[in-house]
């Protein structure tokens, strides 16, 4: 569980990228932050490593505050993957895998032994291990990325928009990649977006945010997408404007109906089911 | 006007490639003084440009030596400095040494600045310590830039190195002092000839240095452009929090 307390971030150029922030993500669970740029959404998921120090509150995993611990110790515990990879040019991508563990005394037949099996987990084939990062395409470099930040079996897995530079039918892919890791692995995964849409698929929990890191709202994507807590919310998510893939198109009895974008309704979202994803939520955020 | 005859004859004359004041000695003693002033110049250098590079701070530092400190005329500086120590190695190696310093310096400070801000970031939120980013990132991915400096900078030495013979020392220079003092201008052009020479292999030398040294997957003799999220030149100078893209 990690469990912001309070959490501020003021720059010394006097901007506040984080405004009294709390929320507690639960364990074992996809926590999805998303918000449009300038909502702090990286910032906050950068404190959970210490790429960034709150000026104010505490962020704390397993009740422990992360400021206790030593940055380096921290983020080895913690796997990491970012937008375009952050993979190293000029190690092949079995090393690049194998960085953190090296770093953390594996032997190198060891730490390659492993690096191969996270690129059977992550779908990549063995073929690629000795290619270099610069010959590999995006969505395998991204890829490879997961499997580096995989390398540790570390228990939280941080995310910061790690699709957004891939094109839509790669992105689909990795997401799908990402929904059949998490059922096999069960990590802790923050994930960054700014698309609403990939929120929704990926997110047991998604906090949706405005500037300042403020929380509009917080709750499972069906409990979103049902009632969305003010205009803001209804506006981001398209609600209004009928941009969604699904909305909710009327009410039966207790159940919600749901219709796709031209209106024809495609299914029954049942009231019992969504009150059982809450209250998942809530269960695991009191845990 | 067959100087530049008699200057290859000289040349090519395997009597004059031994002994004292033979073209075999002054080449061994203007490579020793290269090799002497360069190496301190990189023990000095190197280090201050890679630390620059890698925190980002003391930039200005780097344009004021790399821009004034080059405007320093060096047969001046030498005939000065003599005027305070006398004559000796010593004299000539720190004018060489302060020639020498700015091409090192900005080879090391742009070899580390012109790598992708995002893979220093993400190797830093992998869990990389200061030194192992420095060690095993920075200085892989700017290894091409920083022996561009060693090149640049042994270039210049090499070429340089000639003002020994002004100062009492020998080195290819002498054939030029003397050849202009005794009118045998054949001579002239033999020290002229060699020290171009001696520049060209030194240069290709280093050059093989660059190729072993740059890691596979990087292109060689550069690093990699700057995509996404480079140093804002701000006047601050500070590194700026990583923003959302």
């Amino acid at each position: 569980m990690i469990e912001f307390r309070d959490v501020s971030k003021q720059y010394p150029d006097g901007t506040t990228a984080v405004d009294r922030f709390d929320i507690v993500i639960p364990s074992r669970k996809t926590t999805v932050l998303v918000g449009s740029s300038g909502s702090g959404k990286t910032t906050l998921l950068r404190m959970i490593n210490r790429m960034v120090d709150p000026t104010a509150g505490a962020v704390l995993i397993d009740d422990e505050d992360v400021a206790g611990i030593e940055p380096v110790r921290l983020r080895r515990r913690i796997g990491y993957v970012m937008q375009n990879s952050g993979l190293l040019p000029h190690r092949s991508v079995v090393d690049n895998i194998a960085t953190v563990p090296r770093l953390t005394g594996a032997s190198r037949a060891q730490a390659r032994a492993r690096a191969l099996e996270l690129m059977d987990t992550v779908g990549l084939d063995r073929a690629l291990a000795k290619r270099y990062p610069s010959q590999l395409s995006g969505g395998q470099q991204q890829r490879v990325g997961v499997a580096r930040g995989l390398a540790v079996d570390p228990n939280i897995l941080l995310m910061d928009e790690p699709f957004s530079a891939v094109d839509p039918i790669v992105r689909t892919d990795l997401q799908q990649e990402v929904l059949r890791l998490q059922r096999e692995l069960h990590k802790t995964i923050v994930f960054v977006t700014h698309d609403i849409d990939e929120a929704f698929l990926l997110g047991d929990q998604v906090v949706i945010l405005a500037t300042g890191a403020r929380v509009a709202q917080v709750g499972s994507p069906a409990e979103i997408l049902a009632a969305p807590a003010d205009d803001f919310v209804a506006d981001f998510i398209g609600a209004k404007k009928g941009k969604r893939r699904l909305e909710v198109a009327s009410r039966r009895d207790d159940d919600l109906v749901l219709a796709d974008s031209a209106g024809f309704p495609v299914g029954l979202l049942a009231r019992s089911q969504a009150y059982s994803v809450s209250d998942k939520t809530a269960q695991a955020g009191d845990a | 006007m067959n100087y530049f005859a008699g200057a290859i004859a000289f040349i090519l004359d395997g009597a004059n490639w031994g002994g004292e004041n033979s073209i075999g000695s002054r080449l061994v003693d203007h490579l020793v003084y290269t090799g002497i002033s360069v190496g301190i110049a990189v023990l000095i250098a190197v280090p201050v440009g890679l630390l620059i590079g890698h925190t980002g701070r003391g930039r200005t530092i780097i344009v004021a030596i790399t821009g004034s400190v080059r405007a320093i005329p060096t047969l001046g500086l030498l005939l000065f400095v003599v005027l305070f120590t006398g004559l000796g190695l010593w004299p000539l190696v720190l004018v060489l040494v302060v020639l020498a310093i700015p091409p090192l310096l900005a080879g090391a400070y742009s070899g580390l600045d012109a790598i992708d801000r995002q893979t220093i970031d993400a190797a830093r939120a992998i869990g990389m310590t200061e030194w192992q980013i420095l060690t095993r990132v920075e200085i892989p991915l700017g290894i091409g830039l920083i022996v561009g400096g060693l090149r640049s900078a042994a270039l210049q030495v090499v070429a340089t190195a000639t003002v020994a013979g002004y100062v009492g020392l020998t080195g290819l220079g002498r054939f030029l002092i003397e050849g202009l003092a005794l009118h045998r201008y054949e001579l002239a052009i033999v020290g002229a000839i060699l020290v171009a020479a001696l520049a060209i292999v030194v240069d290709l030398v280093l050059v093989g240095v660059q190729r072993l040294v740059v890691p596979r997957g990087v292109p060689r003799g550069t690093s990699r452009p700057r995509a996404r999220g480079g140093r804002p030149s701000g006047p601050s100078g500070a590194p700026a929090p990583v923003t959302e893209g």
